[in-house]
């Protein structure tokens, strides 16, 4: 079966209980789901928390995670940004090499990128950039050729654009 | 009144109307104990070992359509509950566990008799909870009943730390045991929910096209108590009828619409008929590998209806061209209120033929047969019987040859197939229905797997009459190193197993050995006038038998195995004159066909 492994982005409202983090996990591990990120946080309401997902597989696969997850007690909400005008970020921390040769160039890149340099040493520069996770992984490819130390991501985290909300009581996106 | 934790878990299991607790002690449980010993309307049954706790608890849910309770101390106690939770959990079987805790200062410390067992058991509960203090106590243990028989059902456990079952605050049951219980995240579908009329009126339309017609009614009937319901909608319509191995019951198997068990061991018949058919009513049943063999050659001419109350089980496995979320029972009648009656067709008369020519036989050489056994059994004990089984050769022979009247009269484990499940599951029954024989059909290895809960039976007088069907010899998985292993016969011979009479007297119950048909016969005879002691019929059987029909696993009907000797067979009973069990079917079949053609029946006006 060659399908198209497509990446999707959901998001789930969750009770904020002790083990939900685990037990949604676990689901992912146990069905065989795969997950390519995963950011949890929390939200505006104390007993809510928000994980924010990016899984691959075809939209079968996709349909089985959310009735899957609607099925864990303790899953308020699931929502698919799939279809939807979405707004998605995330985060990396990059320490790159930056000896004084070259160090001008790569500024240059964080200008472009909008980045920032946000730690220096004589040998070093850590560099804080935001944005969608292709700008991230463009970046990254860059600043490869100087020698990456050290690379962190947060994970992606999404919004739908408009008045829409994913709250409890909020109308579905999807 | 100040209570305790464990005064106020008893308060919450009364106000659940829970009637036994199927248990074993241990330090954690202590002050639970210590409670139980001045309760006198909750029976505690003390098992042997906490797997049995769990399966009778399993057993009692499966006998009675009520929720099972099994009670462990923490570590040991609590993970040696985890198979029979897993058996319960692939069941769909509503059952609360209670397991002991370390003190909620200790948790994490590796402290004594210490197991994460939420942790362990999160991927097998439906849900579990931790409870930290003792205010929090009743508010779970109501919602683990809820969440244990609502919905699609399932075990849910509960993991109470020693501090919170010691600790005393104020409680009043009457006032403080939440009544009504709402999760807010928790919406399944009940009885009684609104089925949307749209989807009734396409079932209905496919129902009204259909040329061949099929029903396949699983678990989700049993569990929604839905006989009268499928009944209806086969009387109505004349659709013939198969079930699951969990569906036994869910219509009369002596009906003349029901053509039995589908899937890997299924009657050749109702494999013919799925195969072939053009319409699929798949009734809460979860299309499980066992049933389909290879998903993509599996009733590939048929449209789908899929009714089930769990939205996930819809397109899990096969796309459904109307699928249907809800209660078997209330949308089965909302459908009624759709369904036109259908005459009896052709397409009904090939799938008698397809009986007629593959019917499930065995020899009738003069030799003990655990078909013959089963047979036997489901014509002494009849409907008032409760039938448990373990897992293996004789748990497809039973579920070939046993006539399961009603929902609740069939009790094995179908999605884990756990071994040593039967006795224990049996015992539990007993206790649920003191009024009903209870029968399980075991087999000479999973016996001897939960062998020590007879002692249970024995102290507190319970009559189970388990029937070893003994082949010395894992006789399952030799049939597939037989097959599918060039006969290379690995770990699989057991002519070295105790005297299974021995053993049941032992345990101070009584046992039979029977070795040919007229001893087997006896024994029954025997066993039957036995009433309050465990009983025990060893019964030999060659090693050789294999079961058939046979769909080898991820294969389809193409690869279907019968019997070899299926042509001698039929022809030596016609022979001898003797009467052949298709015979009578056929005779009950012929009376009803004309019944319904003369119009009288089947069609309610
Ligand atoms: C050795 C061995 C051999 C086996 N061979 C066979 C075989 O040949 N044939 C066979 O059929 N099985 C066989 N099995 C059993 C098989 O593994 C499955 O357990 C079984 O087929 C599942 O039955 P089911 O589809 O009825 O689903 P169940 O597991 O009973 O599930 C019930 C379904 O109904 C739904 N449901 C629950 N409550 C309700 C409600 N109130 N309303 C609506 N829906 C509801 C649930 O969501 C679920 O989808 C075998 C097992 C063993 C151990
Ligand atoms: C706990 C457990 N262990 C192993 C198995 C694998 N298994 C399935 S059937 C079977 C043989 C069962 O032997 P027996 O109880 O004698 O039944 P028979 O097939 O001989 O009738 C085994 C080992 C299982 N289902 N459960
Ligand atoms: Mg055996």
């Amino acid at each position: 079966m060659a399908q198209l492994q497509q990446q999707h982005t959901i998001t789930v409202l969750v009770e904020n209980h002790p083990g939900v983090l685990a037990r949604t996990a676990g689901l992912f591990a146990r069905r065989g789901f795969n997950i390519e990120s995963l950011s949890v946080s929390v939200t505006d309401k104390p007993e809510i928390s928000r994980m924010t997902i990016v899984v691959g597989g075809d939209h079968r696969v996709l349909e089985q995670i959310t009735k899957q997850l609607n099925k864990l007690v303790e899953v308020i909400k699931v929502v698919d940004y799939t279809e939807t005008a979405a707004v998605e970020r995330e985060m990396a921390l990059i320490k790159v090499n930056a000896e004084a040769n070259v160090r001008t160039e790569i500024m240059q890149i964080v200008d472009i990128f909008r980045g920032r340099i946000i730690d220096m040493s004589d040998k070093t520069f850590i560099i804080e950039v935001t944005g969608s996770t292709d700008k991230l992984d463009k970046i990254t490819d860059l600043l490869a050729a100087y020698g990456i130390r050290e690379l962190v991501r947060t994970g992606v985290i999404a919004m739908a654009r408009g008045a829409k909300t994913a709250n409890r009581a909020g109308r579905d996106v999807d | 009144m100040k209570l305790s934790g464990a005064e106020i878990m008893l308060e919450c299991l009364r106000q659940e109307q829970v009637s036994h607790i199927f248990g074993y002690p241990g330090g954690a449980v202590l002050p639970i104990y210590d409670a139980i010993f001045d309760c006198k309307d909750i029976q505690h049954v003390l098992v042997r070992h906490e797997q049995g706790a769990a399966h009778m608890a399993d057993g009692f849910a499966r006998s009675t359509g009520k929720v099972g309770v099994c009670l462990a101390t923490s570590g040991p106690g609590a993970t040696n509950l985890v198979t029979g939770i897993a058996t319960a959990y692939m069941d769909s079987i509503p059952m609360v566990a209670i397991t002991g805790q370390v003190r909620t200062a200790v948790i994490g410390k590796d402290a004594f008799q210490e197991a994460d067992i939420t942790g362990i058991t999160m991927p097998i509960t439906k849900h579990n909870f931790l409870v930290k203090r003792t205010e929090d106590l009743a508010e779970a243990i109501a919602q683990a009943f809820f969440l244990a028989r609502t919905g699609r059902p399932g075990p849910v456990l509960v993991d109470i730390p020693l501090d919170v079952s010691r600790n005393k605050i104020e409680f009043n049951a009457e006032k403080d045991y939440p009544r009504q219980v709402f999760i807010p995240s928790y919406k399944p579908a009940g009885p009684g929910a609104r089925v949307p009329e749209l989807q009734l009126k396409k079932a209905a339309q496919l129902i009204a096209e259909a040329k061949r017609p099929v029903l396949y009614v699983g678990g989700g009937a049993v569990l929604s108590d839905a006989q009268q319901e499928v009944t209806e909608l086969a009387e109505r319509t004349n659709i013939l009828t198969t079930t699951t191995l969990l569906g036994k019951g869910a219509i009369d198997e002596t009906h003349p619409l029901s053509i039995g068990m589908l899937g890997m061991h299924g009657t050749a018949y109702a494999n013919h008929a799925v195969n072939e058919s053009d319409l699929l009513i798949a009734v809460g049943a979860r299309f499980d590998d066992r049933v389909t063999g290879n998903p993509d050659k599996f009733a590939t001419k048929a449209k789908i209806i899929h009714i089930d109350i769990d939205p996930a089980e819809i397109g899990k496995v096969i796309q459904p061209d109307v699928p249907i979320v809800g209660d078997v029972k209330t949308v089965l009648r909302e459908l009624l209120k759709f369904v036109e009656p259908r005459d009896w067709t052709p397409w009904n008369d090939q799938i008698v033929e397809w009986k007629r020519t593959f019917p499930l036989i065995y020899p009738r050489d003069g030799k003990l047969y655990a078909e013959y056994a089963i047979e036997q059994i489901s014509e002494v004990f009849g409907e008032e019987c409760i039938m448990t089984t373990d897992v293996g050769q004789h748990q497809m022979w039973a579920a070939q040859y046993f006539k399961s009247r009603r929902p609740y009269q069939w009790v094995t484990s179908g999605g884990l197939g756990t071994m040593g499940f039967g006795l224990p599951a049996a015992v539990g029954a007993a206790f649920a229905n003191p009024d009903k024989r209870v029968i399980c059909i075991s087999g000479d290895g999973s016996f001897q797997m939960m062998t020590q809960e007879l002692m249970t039976a024995t102290v507190y007088g319970r009559n189970v009459i388990t029937v070893v069907v003994n082949n010395h010899s894992l006789g399952m998985v030799r049939q597939w190193q037989e097959m599918f292993y060039s006969e290379r016969y690995s770990q699989v011979d057991l002519q070295a197993s105790p005297n299974f009479v021995q053993l049941v007297e032992a345990y101070g119950g009584v046992g039979f050995r029977a070795t040919t048909p007229a001893e087997f016969d006896e024994a029954i005879r025997n066993a039957k006038a036995v009433t309050d002691r465990p009983v025990v019929i060893d019964c030999v059987i060659p090693t050789s038998e294999k079961v058939y029909p046979m769909i080898p696993s991820g294969q389809s009907i193409a690869e279907m195995m019968i019997r070899q000797d299926l042509e001698q067979l039929k022809a030596d009973v016609h022979a001898d004159g003797a009467e052949w069990s298709f015979s009578k079917e056929e005779e009950v079949l012929k009376q009803y066909v004309e019944l319904v053609q003369s119009g009288k029946s089947g069609t309610p006006q």
